[in-house]
């Protein structure tokens, strides 16, 4: 059972109409290593979620459950209204193409160029069909991100940054409805990550997407986050905003802020 | 007497009741030395399974399959075009002084090329494809693994089985039997430059040699059995990257193992094929 201590929880459910994301009594071990026991929460349209915990404490399991990539052991997912672990893959698949996901590592792929990994998303689902459509696609996802002059080039020509929002720029270029954000200013330098918070408070402006962001860094926390999710002990420890938070005396969340 | 041992601990835990879990209490009894080589078989079967499973079920990735054609055969080519020039005219040239002596020197072209054809060409040649493919393979996947690349390519809605492991396997295995032939022909021909270094044999009657003494049984076990040694190659190289851990050295190692596992397994199907091709009554 999630705690709550002295906070008095700013819910921004009664602004927010749809759950698009809602996950009660989630378990998930590694061997005798319990990662998640019993997490709740619930995310709703067009608003930015932030889970915060340490390192190890289960975030990365909890998206990569949340699309599929990982089997819960427990506990129920639902996605736009669809049971996770109740899909097949071809369902899955379905769902997936409204779900974008960044990875830590950015995840393009080395063999390809900036454009062919931005065009493979596309040509999978056949949502476009001819190459002027391609092109104008790509160009426009790439714009977006401030990189329109790296097309032709391959991921090892570009820095950690501009490889973060080309990869970026792949999550959006299929229009998803929720994107999952890993880890996203992980390993950039201030400014870069400044940008790249600015960038998904912008991408929620501009798409009303919904968005959840795994995260330990404040500064991504406090310039993204609608609402924020502690995550201790694999259970949702405490749900506020980041002002709620940031003035709790309970100690545990206190060292997340000093 | 530990085997003994073992199998009654094995029933006294079964009669106790904890039978349910009979894999578990059966993994926990089989010798520690034993367990990786099982648990390796294992999980190439299931592999294997999972590519008969799942490959051949819509939808086909036949681009990246022609991509991989490409990339495994036809960039290979130099590299055992090569190799198979230089073994054709070595071993011609190791030969020939041992027939000489017994005044066989015209028997050359004939033994030389059953030697080729039969065992040394498709052999040889898959020993360096599995150097050069089946390492490539477990390099790329395995760093595609490391750096969630695997992973991405699923939740963009990709089947990363079939279009990564399907298409690769199956270009291995139509690819290597094709680059087997050219080997053996690039091999004939070095064996030929081989015979006329010391003497003066003319190219018509060298290859009317070699093709008047080979016959079906020399030619078709050896074709056959190089699908084999492709397909070996290419599923090992693909099982080891697909499931490479560990980060960059884990990269390392999956290369590495891909090439001794398949260097083993092109060996294993060669004595198996042998086996087949006597009792056939083909040797």
């Amino acid at each position: 059972m999630a705690i709550y201590p002295e906070i008095k929880t700013h819910r921004l459910k009664e602004h927010l109409s749809e759950e698009v994301v809602r996950i009660r009594g989630l378990k998930k071990s590694f061997g005798s290593n319990k990662v998640l026991d019993g997490f709740d929460l619930s995310l709703y349209r067009s608003e930015n979620l932030v889970v915060l915990g340490k390192s190890g404490s289960g975030k990365s399991v909890l998206i990569k459950c949340i699309i599929g990539l990982l089997e819960a052991d427990e506990g129920e997912i639902h996605v736009l209204g669809h049971s996770i672990p109740e899909l097949d893959h071809e369902e899955l698949d379905q769902i997936r193409v409204k779900l974008g996901f960044l990875f830590q590592s950015n995840a393009l792929y080395d063999s390809m160029t900036v454009r062919e990994n931005l065009e493979f998303p596309l040509r999978r689902h056949w949502i476009v069909v001819t190459q002027d459509q391609v092109d104008q696609m790509v160009r426009e996802a790439l714009e977006n991100v401030g990189l329109g002059h790296t097309l032709d080039m391959m991921p090892i020509e570009l820095s950690g940054g501009m490889r973060k929002r080309i990869a970026l720029a792949r999550t959006l270029i299929l229009r998803p409805e929720i994107i999952l954000y890993d880890e996203p200013t992980t390993g950039l330098d201030p400014i870069t990550a400044g940008e790249i918070n600015e960038l998904m408070v912008s991408i929620r402006e501009r798409y009303k997407t919904s968005s959840l962001i795994i995260s330990h860094d404040m500064k991504c926390v406090r310039e993204t986050a609608d609402r924020v999710v502690i995550l201790i002990d694999g259970k949702c420890y405490a749900e506020d905003s980041y002002d709620g938070l940031s003035r709790s005396k309970d100690k545990k969340i206190r060292d997340f802020f000093e | 007497m530990t085997t003994v041992i073992r199998e009654y601990d094995l029933l006294q835990q079964i009669n106790q009741g904890k039978g349910t879990d009979l894999i578990k209490i059966i993994k926990l009894n089989i010798p520690l030395k034993v367990r990786p080589f099982l648990e390796e078989a294992g999980g190439l079967a299931g592999f294997t399974g999972k590519f008969f499973a799942e490959g051949f079920r819509p939808r086909y990735e036949f681009q990246e399959f022609i991509r991989q054609c490409f990339i495994i055969g036809y960039k290979s080519l130099p590299l055992v075009g090569l190799t198979g020039f230089i073994m054709g005219l070595v071993l011609t040239m190791q030969l020939r002084p041992n027939l000489v002596q017994y005044g066989l020197e015209s028997a050359l072209p004939g033994m030389v090329g059953i030697a080729i054809v039969r065992e040394i060409g498709p052999v040889i040649t898959a020993l360096i494809f599995a150097g050069k493919i089946g390492s490539s393979i477990g390099a790329e996947l395995g760093s595609m693994k490391v750096t969630e690349q695997i992973d991405a390519m699923e939740v963009s809605g990709t089947n990363p089985f079939k279009y990564l492991v399907f298409t690769r396997v199956l270009a291995t295995t139509l690819m290597l039997p094709i680059l087997v032939i050219l080997s053996d022909a690039i091999s004939l021909y070095g064996s030929y430059i081989g015979i006329n270094i010391r003497g003066a044999t003319s190219f018509g009657f060298y290859w009317d040699e070699v093709f008047r003494n080979l016959t079906f049984g020399d030619v078709m076990p050896a074709f056959v059995k190089t699908y084999f040694f492709g397909f070996a190659i290419g599923l090992v190289g693909c099982h080891k990257g697909y499931h490479s851990n560990k980060g960059t050295e884990g990269v390392g190692r999956s290369a590495n193992s891909a090439v001794v596992l398949s260097s083993i397994l092109v060996f294993l199907i060669d004595l198996i094929s042998v086996q087949i091709t006597d009792l056939m009554g083909l040797n």
